[in-house]
């Protein structure tokens, strides 16, 4: 019972809140409302049984809690849009069900007047269901610090205005994005380690593409996602990073790789060839064996004229020097802009080994090492470093 | 929802400042005249009064029972507020729109948009 009532939770938090929200019109009073729908759900379903259609019960009953609630407190009756609501026993369960309006709610979130720090815990937390003490953990921030962001985003959503919808036309091309980008920046967050982010953001990329259909780039996001996290388990050796080139691919996810290429399929159908849709086609690429590297390094030419990201012309680098050889690589990373990029450095470092130029290589890797942050990149550099002097000698 | 939009000039070309001024094209001169008419006649709109250049502007504090002044607008003059106006709009998006049609915004300066409390 239990497990059954975690699964429904989960499945239905966002659905249930964002219908509350739709219907009260304040973010706070709905989530106090869903929380108390929940609640008395755990206490009354063990006991009763888990009603026919559970996610209309949770509104019904969340609702109608909130209307108790505003009643006894004439006030802030006065402020919300809820005067005419009928009154309706808890557990006659109206037959009708609810609208879905989790893109109304996913539009509201991730308005371009929140902060992009507040878009990313407001979806992870109305949507996601997570609390705010594991969005705070997820995003290593003391827990306070979490809880003020929340409430802030929420009261000014209110304060200001923010519209609980979905754009019109002439504004969804720029909201869209917005929205796609709170979702990789969770996903990202997760690929460097903390998966439950990455599930947490597989789940709103499927959510997403079930709402919209017909937009190539939710479809090219969804692919992206799945196909890089199918590789997460082989991505880690003890800890350790493991490059692409030596990963064991019997720990890749095949299935995942065959959803990845069915949705990536779709967004190619739609005539996506936005960023997301691009950067999921190199994905694809990158799960063959052997790599199509000429085809790769087109692609990421592609993705650098669409982002005009000095970043992809440096893994554009890297394909043109599977296909054509180092020095060509070399060739264009010597013209990428960004000298205090670790993986600049790094990728020198590999073409100019590979070229026979190992004091070079060693400079380049050095200076690769003064850059980096993070430990698992540090120590993958000492290893590749210490490769080097194995292979040549000690360094002079 | 009403929103107050204030008109920070920032680095916008005026006429006050008639060598600036002089740097926009005759048609940028003229489109500058024709959006603000534009604006104060959009429905919902209530147009600000024109207020003098923030130079002109004296700060007043209070210490310790003394009023005390200083020349100039409270923040910096580039940050002060240049001009203002009312809209009452459906929501915050409406009034980012409004105010992403203010030549100021696309001119070196910005918009800044604030709801109105009503108690």
């Amino acid at each position: 019972m239990v497990a059954i009532l975690e699964q429904v939770f989960r499945d239905q938090w966002g659905r249930v809140l964002a219908a509350l929200i739709g219907f009260l019109g304040d973010f706070e009073l709905a989530e106090e409302a869903a929380q108390e729908a929940f609640a008395i759900a755990a206490e009354r379903w063990p006991r009763d049984g888990v009603p026919s259609n559970p996610a209309t019960w949770l509104v019904t009953t969340g609702r109608n809690r909130a209307v108790d609630r505003i009643r006894r407190d004439r006030t802030l009756a006065a402020k919300t849009r809820m005067l005419q609501v009928p009154e309706q026993a808890e557990d006659r369960v109206s037959p009708t069900t609810f609208p879905d309006e989790r893109l109304e709610l996913i539009f509201t979130c991730c308005h371009p007047a929140l902060a992009v720090d507040a878009q990313v815990a407001l979806v992870l937390r109305t949507l996601g269901g997570l609390t705010t003490v594991q969005i705070a953990h997820a995003f290593l921030v003391p827990e306070p610090t979490m809880a003020q962001r929340l409430v802030r985003a929420k009261r000014k959503i209110k304060a200001a205005g923010i519209p609980f919808r979905v754009p019109p036309e002439r504004l969804l091309p720029d909201r869209l994005l917005a929205v796609l980008a709170v979702v990789y920046l969770i996903f990202n967050e997760g690929y460097g380690g903390r998966g439950e982010l990455a599930a947490e953001a597989l789940l709103l990329g499927r959510a997403l593409a079930e709402l919209m259909p017909d937009e190539p780039e939710v479809h090219g996001l969804l692919a992206m996602m799945l196909l890089l996290d199918a590789r997460r388990d082989a991505r880690f050796h003890n800890n350790e990073i493991v490059v692409l080139a030596d990963q064991d691919r019997s720990l890749w996810d095949e299935s995942q790789i065959a959803d990845g290429r069915i949705v990536l399929d779709r967004a190619l159908a739609l005539r996506g060839r936005g960023p997301y849709v691009v950067q999921a086609a190199i994905a694809s690429l990158h799960a063959d064996e052997p790599r199509d590297w000429p085809q790769i390094a087109a692609l990421y030419g592609e993705l650098a004229r669409i982002t005009d990201s000095p970043v992809v012309e440096l893994s554009r680098a890297v394909a043109v020097a599977e296909a054509d050889g180092p020095q060509r690589g070399l060739d264009i990373v010597d013209h990428v802009p960004l000298e205090d990029y670790h993986y600049l450095h790094s990728t020198r470092g590999e073409l100019l080994r590979r070229l026979g130029r190992p004091d070079e290589a060693r400079d380049a890797y050095r200076r690769a090492l003064a850059l980096v942050h993070d430990d698992a990149e540090r120590r993958l550099l000492e290893r590749r470093l210490a490769e080097l002097d194995t292979a040549t000698g000690p360094a002079r | 929802m009403k929103y107050m939009l204030l008109i920070h000039q920032g680095d916008t070309p005026t006429p006050r400042s008639p060598e600036a001024w002089a740097s926009l094209s005759e048609d940028e001169r003229k489109a500058v005249y024709a959006d603000y008419q534009a604006i104060n006649q959009t429905p919902g709109v209530t147009p600000g009064l024109g207020l003098g250049a923030p130079e002109t502007a004296t700060t007043v504090r209070v210490q310790n029972g003394k009023t005390l002044t200083t020349d100039g607008p409270f923040v910096e003059i580039k940050e002060a507020v240049g001009g203002y106006l009312l809209f009452e709009a459906d929501d915050l998006d409406a009034a980012i729109e409004l105010a992403a049609r203010i030549p100021a915004a696309r001119l070196g300066g910005a918009i800044e948009v604030r709801p109105i409390v009503e108690w």
